[in-house]
C-alpha cells in the first residue's frame, strides 16, 4: 500500500505538471529518515511523528518545485529526468552524511503491535492499518479531485495549460501545491514503511523503480490506474516470493513491458 | 581544421607515451575513462543523433562484461573475451531493440529502463550462470594472442591499457565515420523531423533500430573490457543508476558534438577525483554539478567552449 501513495505523487506529478520525477523515491525515503528521527531517535507521538515529516517534506517539496523543477517544465525530457536524478544523488548523500550509512530498524508502535485473527489466520495490526490507510487516502484522492474546486483547477490545467491560465488559473501558485501534495504522499508512504521495513540510504532507487512500474501499468498520470497497478504489483511481489523466488522481480518487468509494447498508455488509458 | 589535427595527433601522441612515466594508479584511471568514453559515445550516438534517451545502456553493458567473463574463465584468450562481449552486447540490443524502436520518447525511455532492470534481475537471480550477487570472480586476465602467431602477455597494466586504447581509438575512429556518412545524417534527419523522413520514403523504425544495435555493440564493448582489469563482475553493472553514468557525461560534454561524450568522461573523472580528496560525500557534489548543469550550461561544455570561449580567444 505504500507502493500506491508513492505512486500516487508520481502519476500525479507526471499528469499535471509533465515532469517525471526520478528524485520521487527520494522524497520517500526522506519521509521515512525523518520519521524514524522524530518517533525513533526523539520518541515523539506516533501521530506528530508522522504530521511533522509530512511538514517537512512538504517544504523541502516546495522548494525543488519553486528553485528547480519550475524552470524545466518546457524542457525536453532528458533533461527533466537528468535534473532529477542529480537530486536523488544529492539526497542519497544528505542522508548518507546526517544519519549515516547504515540500515536501521525503526521501532514498532505499542498499540499496532500484535495480530488480529482473520479466517483463523494471524493478521498484524499494523499492516490492516496501512491497508486502510492507503483506501482512505484513495478516497481522499478521488473526492478532492473530483469535487472540490482545487480539484477542478488541476483537471483543467492538465488538459489544457494555456486554456486553464487564460481563464485566471494562477498555473505557478497552482503547480507548487500539486507538487508539495505529491511529495507529502510520497513522505507519507516513507512515513507508514518505516516500521515494518528499514530505513537506509538507497532506498529511494530501489522504490522509484517499483512505482514507475505501477504507473506504467495504470498508464501515466492515471490515479485509478496507479492504484490497480500498485495492488497487482503488491500481490505480484508477494506471492511471486512464495511461488518462484527466483524469477519474481523478472516477471514484474516483463509485464511492465509487454503492457509498454501492447498498450503504452497503460490499462486504463484512453 | 590544422589546428584540431594537431591537437588530435598530440593527445594521441600523449596516450601512447603515457605508460612510460605514468604509475598504474593514472593508468587504471585512464583505461576507466576511455572505456565509458566507448560507453557513452554509443549512447550518444542514440540520444544526440537519433533523439531517442535509453536508460537501459547498463544492461547492455553487463551483457557484454558477463558474456566476456564467461568465454575468459573457459577459454583464456582476451581477443575472444572482447569479440564475445561486442557480439552478446549487439545480439541483445537487436532483440530488444526490436521491441522498443516502435516507441519514441517518454515509453522509449521507459521501455528501455524496463529491459535493463530485466537484466538485472536475470543477472542478480540466475544463480547458476550469473553467480547471483556474488558475481563471477576470479576472471583471468588473459594474454591477448593469435593462435601459432603471436601471443603478447596482458599482466602488466601497461600492456592491457595499449589493448584497451589500440581498441578503443578503432572504435571510435569506426563510430566518427558513421556518424558522418549518410546513415548518420539520416539518423539527425530522424532526431530533427520524424515525418519528413518518413515521407522521404527511409524505414525509421530500421534506422532506429540500427542505431541502437550499433549502441548495444558498443556498451558490449565497453562491458568486455571490465572483466580483465577488474577481474570480477557483479549485477550492479546492470542497474539502473549505472545507466546514467553515460546520460551523465554526455550531458556533460555535450549531446550535439561528437566529442561531447568523451571530453564529458574526462571531466567526470577529474571531477570525482579532486573531490574525492576532500570528502567522501562525492555525490552530493556530483549532483549539484549536474543540477547546475541542466539549468546553465544546456548545451554541454564543448558547445559553451567552442561558441562562447573559442571566439574570444581567436579576437585577442
Amino acid at each position: 500500500m505504500y507502493l500506491w501513495l508513492l505512486a500516487a505523487g508520481l502519476t500525479l506529478v507526471f499528469g499535471v505538471l509533465g515532469v517525471l520525477n526520478f528524485a520521487h523515491g527520494s522524497l520517500f525515503m526522506l519521509g521515512a529518515y525523518a520519521t524514524f528521527t522524530f518517533y525513533g531517535k526523539l520518541g515523539l507521538n506516533f501521530w506528530l511523528s508522522i504530521a511533522l515529516s509530512l511538514l517537512s517534506v512538504g517544504i523541502i517539496g516546495a522548494i525543488l518545485e519553486r528553485l528547480f523543477i519550475r524552470r524545466i517544465y518546457d524542457l525536453d525530457l532528458p533533461y527533466q529526468l537528468i535534473l532529477t536524478f542529480g537530486f536523488i544523488l544529492i539526497f542519497d548523500d544528505l542522508v548518507k552524511m546526517v544519519w549515516g550509512g547504515v540500515a536501521m530498524i525503526p521501532p514498532m508502535p505499542r498499540f499496532f503491535e500484535g495480530n488480529l485473527s482473520i479466517l483463523n489466520r494471524p493478521f498484524p495490526i499494523y499492516n490492516l492499518f496501512i491497508i486502510f490507510a492507503g483506501i482512505a487516502v484513495a478516497i481522499i484522492l478521488w473526492l478532492l479531485l473530483e469535487k472540490t474546486w482545487w480539484g477542478r483547477m488541476i483537471r483543467a490545467s492538465a488538459s489544457d495549460r494555456e486554456m486553464a491560465s487564460a481563464i485566471g488559473i494562477n498555473i505557478p501558485i497552482l503547480f507548487t501545491t500539486v507538487f508539495v501534495f505529491a511529495a507529502m504522499l510520497a513522505a507519507l508512504g516513507g512515513a507508514l514503511g518505516t516500521p515494518v521495513r528499514v530505513v537506509a540510504p538507497g532506498i529511494g532507487t530501489a522504490m522509484i523503480i517499483q512505482a514507475f512500474v505501477i504507473t506504467v501499468i495504470g498508464g501515466l498520470g492515471n490515479l485509478k490506474g496507479a492504484f490497480v497497478g500498485a495492488l497487482i504489483v503488491g500481490i505480484l511481489t508477494s506471492f511471486g516470493i512464495l511461488l518462484f523466488p527466483v524469477f519474481e522481480l523478472f516477471i514484474i518487468f516483463v509485464i511492465m513491458a509487454i503492457i509498454l509494447m501492447v498498450k503504452p498508455e497503460g490499462l486504463f488509458g484512453k | 581544421m590544422r589546428l584540431k589535427t594537431f591537437l588530435l595527433g598530440a593527445l594521441i601522441l600523449f596516450l601512447l607515451a603515457l605508460p612510460s612515466f605514468a604509475g598504474k594508479y593514472l593508468l587504471y584511471m585512464t583505461i576507466h575513462i576511455l572505456l565509458l568514453s566507448v560507453f557513452a559515445l554509443g549512447f550518444n550516438l542514440l540520444l544526440g543523433y537519433t533523439g531517442l534517451l535509453s536508460f537501459g545502456q547498463a544492461g547492455f553493458f553487463a551483457v557484454g562484461a558477463y558474456a566476456s567473463a564467461k568465454i575468459l574463465l573457459v577459454i583464456p584468450s582476451l581477443l575472444m573475451g572482447t569479440i564475445a562481449g561486442v557480439v552478446a552486447g549487439g545480439i541483445a540490443a537487436l532483440i530488444l531493440g526490436y521491441l522498443c524502436v516502435r516507441h519514441s520518447r517518454i515509453y522509449f525511455s521507459m521501455l528501455t529502463l524496463c529491459f535493463g532492470m530485466m537484466i538485472y534481475s536475470i543477472a542478480w537471480k540466475w544463480r547458476d550462470v550469473t553467480g547471483g550477487d556474488d558475481g563471477l570472480v576470479g576472471i583471468p586476465r588473459a594474454p591477448f594472442e593469435i593462435p601459432g602467431i603471436f601471443s603478447i602477455d596482458m599482466n602488466s597494466m601497461g600492456n592491457y591499457y595499449y589493448f584497451v586504447l589500440v581498441v578503443s581509438l578503432i572504435a571510435i575512429f569506426i563510430l566518427y565515420r558513421i556518424v558522418n556518412s549518410p546513415f548518420g545524417l539520416t539518423l539527425k534527419g530522424i532526431r530533427d523531423s520524424e515525418n519528413r523522413v518518413a515521407f522521404a520514403g527511409i524505414s525509421i523504425r530500421n534506422y532506429r533500430l540500427l542505431s541502437f544495435t550499433i549502441a548495444g555493440l558498443y556498451a558490449g564493448l565497453a562491458g568486455s573490457f571490465l572483466p580483465p582489469l577488474e577481474n570480477t563482475v557483479t549485477p550492479p553493472l546492470a542497474h539502473w543508476t549505472h545507466s546514467a553514468e553515460p546520460v551523465m557525461v554526455t550531458l556533460l560534454g555535450g549531446i550535439h558534438t561528437f566529442s561531447g561524450p568523451i571530453v564529458g568522461t574526462i571531466l567526470f573523472y577529474l571531477i570525482k577525483d579532486i573531490i574525492v580528496r576532500f570528502t567522501q560525500y562525492w555525490l552530493i557534489w556530483f549532483g549539484s554539478i549536474v543540477v547546475l548543469l541542466v539549468l546553465v550550461f544546456r548545451g554541454g561544455v564543448v558547445i559553451f567552449f567552442t561558441e562562447k570561449i573559442w571566439p574570444l580567444l581567436k579576437r585577442t
